[in-house]
């Protein structure tokens, strides 16, 4: 056995399972090409929340009456929130580039304000749902009531679940549990976030920026 | 991996065992709920997909009662339609997709050398999540009446709110979360796979020296990816539409029951190849061995195989024909199904030309692969009729249709399936199936089978239509169905053998030797069953059929010749299963089962309002992913 088949430690899928990436097949580490083939298939997933939104547009008009967009949508306030949204991503990038420097301080601060920009964008939306609740658009009242509020609360909670994987990264740096060498797990939730700030670009410009009829 | 961190960590702490300590043992019942093998999870998933066979088979052979004679009433109509509502449900969710996932989880990482996939844990929360829904969608039985509005739950009649009485009980609430849940399972085996395929290979192993059955599972993990979306999307607006007054499907509020036509086909049409592909892969391993060449034309095949699987993103809408979609779309999506059946085609000649000139052995295994050759041709062909809109608009939820699926995925799919467990049963027990009693399996599920759904043909033709639970003495169709009928219960005497023969030979049988099928692939290369860690020595891929080569070489004039026995085509004989200290495995976890445990209590709490129970389900499932994440894959040993 031993001229065609050698012991190769490279290989040996337990160790490459936390190694680094030039241990695989592809050179992508395995986490890293999970999250983005998962990602992949969310996009599908909003993707058909997008287009159920897109057809039923302007459907109310012919339909049940009740708020439409023009009359609710404040497009300078949640261009405000969408804004924050993004710089998140910038402080997401400042983290991680702080954390592979090993600069745990800086890593930290920034990986919070990515989260209080996070919390931020959320409590805007649940500002935003609020008041359209009070004026009258509830999940049943026509068309725009549920696609809006769906597709929204929708990419709402994929926020909020970015935000608890941001404070647990946060907090396990706090415990001394996330070293320089472990900077890929804060890579893929940046994957994940930049994602989840993708999707709000076009679900911002579905919703708010194309003129309704 | 140790790093600087954990081993400081260790030194710090002392050692403290409590009862939340990571699981150790890998054997034992309790192992059974902790385990990360790939090889064990794969048992797991196969015998609990055969119980959902058998469940599924029963309610089958009760609506084969019920439509024996004309007039029946061996079941109510509203019994009837929980029947083919969860046989359908069954067959699709809970048998064909977790059996494909057996044999990928088995042979996958076998086949390309790797000793695990890329996340175990992750493979075990798959199959928990499987389990789980299958448990949460049966629950409705006892919990306020079963899934009636068919597999495929058309709005507006599954969408409408219980008040308004369109479907009585919680059928479709729990028909919807239970779909949901099994489709996070299914994306997380299916992420599991496509990373465990590009990245794990043994050196080597080029993509186009890996077998065609690790290829097409590669392509139904892809379909799987992106077809559950579409369908999750749908199934929430289903559940939002009958819990919480949203209008998706509201034609009163302008709301469109096309586009859950739509989004749901554009899941189920791929659905159909996730069904199918694994059953080519498995025939397509099955075929050579048995004549003893290698597959004819492999890229041809391989190609084949990825082309199914892209345009079958492109002809969802033949499944609404006669929906209203407009001459234009019908043409369109007439002709790109029809564009499918040139690679199909392709795969039969090539299975064919396979065989041809081979030294075939008619044992077991290579039957049920000739039989699914067979009726797979059949099923494909009547689909080419339905493709064909006129006369599709005929055919129409008639029972042709009904007979083309089964076809397709009972003379197709199911023959595969049987073909794999009587192949790889030695590499997974260690012991041979019967080849009497397999034979016997076999002969009488072919007769059964054909004179189960042959007739169906015929009796859709005459205009016999689905889903009615029965059909007035006039109509002449009394002897057709009764022919059905009793085929259906020759299928189940096939179905008793073959659990017979498992059960004997699981206690009694005769040990199998270590190559009994003079096999090419790599998961012959290590013992029968393989260890926990499969190679002790990760092969070295020169060829593809790596270990038909080893043994095997052709002479000047293209003849077979038999290499003597080398440590390359050796293998290694039985040791302690015990994973020794130089390989190290990823380690056993509880998390994954408690993270899959939350979510059928959020599923109840969603389909009762019980708000507090979702938040216990939710704690559930945060506090097991928040321990999952905390803990390294791979424990040290201490």
């Amino acid at each position: 056995m031993a001229q065609t088949v050698v012991t190769a430690p490279d290989t040996d899928p337990a160790v490459t399972h936390a190694a680094p990436a030039h241990q695989t097949n592809t050179g992508v580490s395995n986490n890293k090409l999970a999250i983005w083939v998962f990602l992949a298939s969310e996009s599908l997933f909003f993707g058909a929340f997008i287009s159920t939104y897109f057809l039923y547009r302007g459907r109310d008009a012919h339909f049940l009456k009740g708020p439409t967009p023009t009359d609710l949508l404040s497009v300078p306030f949640t261009s405000v929130t969408s804004f924050v949204l993004l710089m998140s991503s910038l402080t997401m990038v400042l983290a991680l580039a702080a954390i592979r420097r090993g600069d745990h301080r800086r890593f930290r601060i920034w990986i919070m304000a990515t989260a209080i920009f996070g919390m931020t964008f959320i409590s805007g939306q649940v500002f935003e749902f609020t008041e359209f609740y009070r004026e009258g658009l509830h999940l049943g009242t026509n068309l725009f009531g549920s696609t809006f509020f769906v597709l929204t609360g929708l990419h709402g909670a994929h926020v909020t679940i970015g935000i608890v994987w941001l404070l647990s990264l946060w907090g396990r740096s706090m415990q001394g549990r996330l070293g320089a060498e472990r900077s890929e797990a804060v890579e893929i939730a940046g994957l994940y976030w930049h994602f989840v700030d993708v999707v709000w670009i076009f679900i911002f410009t579905a919703v708010y920026l194309i003129p309704q009829h | 991996m140790t790093t600087v961190e954990d081993a400081s960590a260790l030194l710090q702490a002392p050692v403290k065992r409590s009862l939340l300590d990571r699981p150790r043992s890998t054997n034992g019942a309790w192992s059974w709920f902790t385990t990360v093998d790939h090889k064990k999870i794969a048992i797991m998933y196969a015998t609990t997909a055969m119980f959902f066979f058998l469940v599924g088979g029963i309610e089958a052979l009760m609506i084969r009662v019920q439509l024996a004679q004309p007039n029946g009433t061996f079941l109510s109509a509203a019994r009837y339609n929980e029947f083919f509502t969860m046989h359908g449900t069954t067959m699709v969710f809970l048998m064909g997709m977790p059996l494909a996932a057996a044999f990928g989880n088995y042979f996958i990482p076998l086949m390309i050398g790797a000793r695990d996939v890329a996340f175990p844990r992750l493979n075990m929360f798959g199959y928990w999540v499987f389990a789980f829904g299958g448990i949460f969608i049966y629950s409705s039985f006892v919990l306020g009446g079963a899934p009636n509005g068919g597999w495929f739950g058309y709005t507006p009649l599954t969408s409408t709110p219980i008040a308004q009485g369109f479907l009585p009980g919680r059928g479709a609430d729990f028909w919807a979360a239970g779909l949901i849940m099994l489709g996070i399972g299914s994306v997380a085996t299916a992420v599991n796979f496509i990373v465990t395929t590009l990245n794990m290979r043994a050196p080597g192993m080029t993509m186009m020296k890996m077998p065609v059955f690790v290829w097409m599972m590669l392509v139904v993990a892809f379909l799987t990816l992106f077809a559950m979306p579409p369908l999750t999307a749908a199934l929430i607006q289903v559940f939002m539409d009958r819990n919480f007054h949203t209008n998706f499907f509201n034609a009163a509020a302008g709301g469109d029951p096309l586009l859950y036509q739509n989004l749901f086909w554009i899941f189920g049409h791929p659905e159909v190849y996730i069904l199918i592909l694994p059953g080519m892969a498995i025939v397509s391993e099955i075929l050579p061995v048995f004549s003893r060449k290698p597959l004819f034309g492999y890229s041809v095949v391989v190609f084949s195989g990825i082309a199914i699987g892209l345009l079958g993103w492109g002809v969802w809408a033949h499944h609404m024909f006669v929906s209203g979609i407009g001459p234009v779309a019908q043409a369109a999506f007439s002709l790109s199904t029809m564009l499918i059946a040139i690679p199909t085609g392709v795969k039969i000649f090539n299975w064919l030309a396979t065989v041809w000139g081979g030294k075939v052995r008619l044992a077991t295994p290579m039957l049920f692969a000739l039989g699914f050759i067979a009726q797979f041709t059949i099923g494909g062909l009547s689909g080419v009729m339905n493709s064909i809109v006129p006369s599709d608009t005929q055919q129409n939820d008639t029972y042709f249709v009904v007979a083309h699926f089964h076809y397709v995925l009972f003379g197709g799919l199911v023959f595969a399936i049987f073909g794999g467990f009587y192949y790889w049963f030695p590499k997974v027990t260690g012991k041979m199936l019967d080849e009497t009693l397999g034979k016997l399996n076999f002969w009488l599920m072919v007769i059964g089978f054909n004179l189960t759904f042959f007739p169906m043909h015929f009796l859709g033709f005459e205009g016999e239509p689905r889903r009615t639970y029965t059909y007035p003495a006039g109509m002449g169709w009394g002897t057709l169905n009764l022919m059905a009928t009793i085929g259906a219960f020759v299928i189940a005497l096939s179905v008793l053998i073959f659990l017979v023969n498992v059960i004997f030979t699981i206690r009694r049988g005769e040990p199998a030797p270590e190559d009994p099928w003079d096999a090419r692939t790599l998961e012959w290369m290590t013992s029968s069953p393989p260890p926990e860690y499969n190679f002790e020595q990760v092969p070295i891929v020169e060829a593809r059929d790596e270990f038909w080569h080893r043994k095997y070489t052709e002479d000047d004039e293209g003849r077979l010749v038999k290499l003597p026995p080398s440590d390359a085509s050796a293998i290694p004989p039985r040791r302690d299963p015990h994973t020794p200290h130089t390989v190290h495995m990823p380690s056993p976890s509880y998390w994954p089962f408690v993270l899959a445990l939350g979510l059928p209590i959020m599923g109840y709490g969603f389909v009762f309002k019980l708000y507090w129970l979702l938040a216990i389900g939710a704690l559930i499932a945060f506090f097991g992913l928040n321990a999952w994440t905390s803990e390294p894959a791979t424990e040290e040993s201490h």
